[in-house]
């Protein structure tokens, strides 16, 4: 009671009522789920969109109105893996809290070690990014945690909240001789020097241990559900009962033809809801991919081949290929420093194949479907939350500016520390 | 084997791409000379030179003509930090290691030189790397793909030299928690930024020593005395060369104060720095740099990969440009080529980032690193007497929907989309003889696994 007779007060006479109850008005809105709006008006009312059209009667009484002429409306974007929040400075292990010891972690939770003042997330939502699934592992783990759905704005990682347990994170063993698996995840080295048969024992092994530890999950499950008497509450047990009921989606990073055939027919065999990530080399698994419906989440097109021979555009052509044959596509940055640059990494398919409305749909709605929360999020529609950008121009556009964000349709700050340095530092006499 | 496919590949592409030095004109463009304007026109090449650009030229009868309606033309894009087509890159066993260079182990073969050109680079600074104060010497090359490792070279260019502050050059000099005791023995002095500024005054005091060893010589001689030449110092000769104008410094640098420092280090000694490599903080010293007639190539959007690099902001390269400051935009690609592939968007970032014109935009990555490498009177715009270096995209070429289709070099064209697109099946079918044929010569040279009894 006393926090909102404090938001009444700061927000003073511009506006009647709620901040998140608005009229957003003579746009064009780009609902993304249908064509584009010209000269539209959006009314939001507690945060949720009541209405979006040329001809929307406004409700009585006072409300603010944010005036869009000349202006692009566009739902906020979704990065769908990111450790934003869980790491300021890269090359500084302190700063960092991605990657936990162990193989198998998925009772981790990647929000609640999230800092709400990251100089990152002003930095990152300025570029229209509203949302993000903050991916808890990296590294040598297989089973990392779970990731966590959340929004850029909010004074404490439970305000910014979306979903705690958006999908479970792990990765397949890679044959890996020595080098990176390639994608969001990598691999663990252990084969340097060994060659082709060392990689494949070590391969071998992971995989072997992935599922001694689905059956012994199982078997937990199934102990529950009989209701054993002397079962012993275990966290990472517990964790993996949703998961084995298909209703929590597992993000597996698989890069290459040969562990996405593996990683799919294990995952089809494990009845799992599965979404690939990081994947750079499908070859003929991209029809199968799109036959059972599988969805993949691409690492940055900002890549160099993965071949020495390879295209020298193979990066950039994959996500329309892979969209073309029918599967289901959305974006991650895979990072923190370039998180920003989300929309340029779709952006970047569109000349070599992707078609602008998908690149478009990859970073908003494709990714509200993927995570379960296109109910909610992803586009301009009735009914769902306005996180909404107003941009000057297209927003996968590198030389576009986003003007004004609401998420929930509370107003969100777009200063940042560098907007902030840019002014004192151009101002300095 | 891998080497093998490359080679088959590169050659292949050589035949397909015309090498005649005959005249070309470039029709119906938009040209961006980004000196003289955007216009609708066309562009003469003959002789590998601009002959003529303008809304309406001669084209002379027999030339080669490029109908290019639609299509957009800027000059090549002059990378100015890299670190491609090189088999090493830091010697970083000395603090002062300007005996050493590049230029020495250029891969021509590398396929970073066709990725970057793909990209619209035809001009690349490739540089030692930053693990010493005072590093090795630098080469310039052009991506002339399928050209031995001398033709690659820049020749009208002056040579230059590698400097580096901060986290790097100090980093050897520091012993972390986790080392070995025995570790520390070999710890490499600097491991401060004190230590940094030392290890550079300590090296040019010696240098002008030398200088002057030479000086004295040469008065002798010239007198007709009798002389001994002092003994060569290869390590001082660059720096020598530094001191008397002959030898460009691009210095690796971050922070603010480390930048003040070398600005009057410089002084103190008289020599000038050519360009501050990254220089993220540049933005807090506008003005000094501005006053030291000091360029500055950085990047667009990088920070927080490091604690020098937290207080980075993509506004970099507008407020020094504001202030004064000639700015470049590089993309410090190590063997990969891929931030080299679209310096034309990093360039378009920019009108958001502070807001500049397009021409301002396309300038950091063409006449201000050619002016910065002191090359501008060869390269950097689209005018008459100029190297032609040429990029046609498809689209407005600071859009991140534009790619890029043609790119040419002194005239040659060495790139182009649709002779790569039309190469591809045949280099899969080469690729797949190749592999069939190490599979036989596998078979062929197995130990028999059989043996008659």
């Amino acid at each position: 009671m006393m926090r909102l007779a404090w938001i009444a007060l700061a927000a003073g006479t511009l506006m009647a009522g709620q901040d998140n109850t608005f009229l957003l008005r003579n746009a064009t809105v780009y609902p993304v789920s249908g064509p584009k709006i010209e000269n539209a008006t959006i009314l939001v009312v507690d945060g949720k969109i009541v209405e979006v059209g040329v001809k929307v009667t406004p409700p009585k009484g006072k409300i603010k109105i944010v005036e869009g002429k000349g202006l692009q409306v566009y739902p906020g974007m979704i990065d769908s893996g990111s450790p934003i929040g869980l790491s300021e400075i890269s090359s500084v292990r302190e700063t960092n809290d991605v990657g936990e010891l162990g193989d198998f972690n998925p009772q981790l939770r990647s929000i609640i070690a999230v800092n709400p003042e990251s100089e990152h997330i002003p930095v990152v939502r300025a570029n229209g990014i509203t949302s993000v699934m903050v991916l808890p592992g990296g590294g040598n783990g297989l089973v990392y945690g779970q990731i966590s759905l959340m929004h850029l704005s909010g004074w404490t990682w439970e305000e910014m909240e979306i979903r705690r347990g958006a999908a479970l994170q792990m990765r397949w063993p890679t044959y890996s001789m020595g080098g990176r698996g390639g994608g969001g995840g990598g691999g663990r080295g252990g084969a340097a020097g060994g060659g082709m048969a060392e990689a494949k024992r070590v391969h071998d092994q992971q995989v072997k241990l992935i599922q001694e530890f689905f059956e012994q999950s199982r078997a937990y499950q199934l102990a529950k559900v009989a209701g054993t008497p002397g079962l012993k509450p275990e966290l990472k047990f517990e964790a993996m009962i949703p998961v084995l009921e298909g209703k929590l989606p597992v993000m597996i990073t698989v890069a290459r033809e040969r562990e996405i055939k593996e990683a799919v027919e294990w995952a089809t065999k494990e009845k799992l809801k599965v979404v690939l990530a990081g994947v750079r080399r499908p070859g003929k698994m991209t029809e199968e991919l799109a036959k059972r419906n599988i969805p993949v989440i691409l690492g940055s097109t900002f890549e160099v081949p993965l071949e020495d021979d390879d295209p020298y555009d193979e990066p950039f052509s994959l996500p329309g290929e892979l969209q073309k044959a029918g599967v289901k596509i959305a974006f991650a940055s895979f990072g923190v420093q370039f998180a920003r640059n989300l929309p340029y990494q779709a952006a970047q398919a569109v000349p070599f194949g992707l078609p602008y409305d998908e690149a478009l749909k990859s970073v908003t709605l494709n990714a509200a479907e993927i995570w379960g929360v296109a109910d909610q999020y992803g586009s301009i529609e009735k009914g769902k939350w306005a996180d909404l950008i107003v941009t000057d121009g297209d927003p996968l556009e590198v030389k576009t500016s986003v003007r004004m964000m609401f998420v929930k349709g509370e107003p969100v700050d777009l200063e940042s520390k560098h907007t902030r340095l840019y002014k004192k530092y151009l101002a300095r006499p | 084997m891998r080497i093998l496919l490359i080679g088959a590949w590169s050659a292949a592409f050589c035949l397909t791409a015309g090498f005649a030095q005959d005249v070309t004109v470039i029709q119906n463009a938009t040209i961006h000379t980004v000196t003289k304007g955007t216009m609708k026109g066309s562009i003469v090449i003959r002789d590998g030179k601009i002959a003529e650009v303008g809304e309406k030229v001669m084209t002379p009868s027999g030339a080669r003509v490029i109908d290019a309606a639609g299509k957009h033309v800027i000059p090549g894009i002059i990378d100015c930090h890299t670190h491609i087509a090189v088999d090493a890159i830091n010697e970083g066993s000395v603090s002062v290691s300007s005996m050493v260079g590049v230029g020495d182990v250029v891969n021509s073969e590398g396929k970073d030189i066709y990725r970057a050109l793909a990209g619209g680079v035809t001009t690349a600074n490739v540089l030692h790397g930053s693990a010493n104060a005072i590093g090795g010497k630098n080469v310039l090359l052009k991506m002339r793909w399928g050209k031995d490792a001398d033709a690659l070279v820049f020749q009208e260019a002056l040579p230059s030299i590698k400097f580096a502050l901060g986290e790097n050059p100090k980093r050897a000099g520091q012993a972390t928690g986790f080392q070995a005791p025995g570790a520390q023995q070999n710890l490499r002095y600097p491991g401060t930024r004190m230590g940094v500024e030392d290890v550079i005054r300590e090296a040019f005091l010696r240098a002008q020593e030398y200088q002057k060893e030479w000086k004295a010589y040469e008065a002798k001689k010239s007198k007709g005395e009798a002389a001994l030449p002092p003994r060569r110092d290869l390590q001082m000769e660059p720096l020598v060369e530094v001191l008397e104008g002959k030898r460009l410094v691009h210095a690796h640098c971050y922070r603010a104060d480390e930048i003040l420092m070398l600005l009057r280090v410089a002084e103190e000694f008289h020599f000038k720095i050519a360009t501050l490599q990254h220089v993220l903080e540049g933005y807090k010293l506008a003005k000094e740099i501005a006053a030291a007639g000091v360029g500055a190539s950085t990047f667009s959007d990088w920070w927080s990969y490091k604690v020098e690099a937290y207080d980075a902001i993509p506004y970099n390269a507008a407020i020094m440009h504001k202030k004064g400051v000639l700015v470049s935009l590089n993309s410090d690609d190590a063997g990969g080529a891929e931030l080299m592939r679209r310096l034309n968007t990093e360039a378009g970032k920019m009108m958001k980032y502070g807001g500049l014109t397009e021409d301002e935009a396309l300038a950091m990555i063409t006449i201000n690193p050619a002016k910065q490498l002191k090359i501008d009177q060869y390269v950097g715009s689209i005018e008459a007497g100029k190297q032609a270096d040429l990029v046609i995209y498809d689209k407005d070429p600071l859009s991140i929907y534009s790619k890029v289709e043609k790119v040419f070099i002194d005239g040659n064209q060495y790139f182009d989309r649709e002779k790569d697109l039309e190469e591809r099946p045949k280099q899969d079918a080469r690729k797949k003889g190749l592999l069939e044929k190490e599979k036989e010569t596998e078979k062929r040279n197995a130990p028999l696994s059989r043996r008659p009894s």
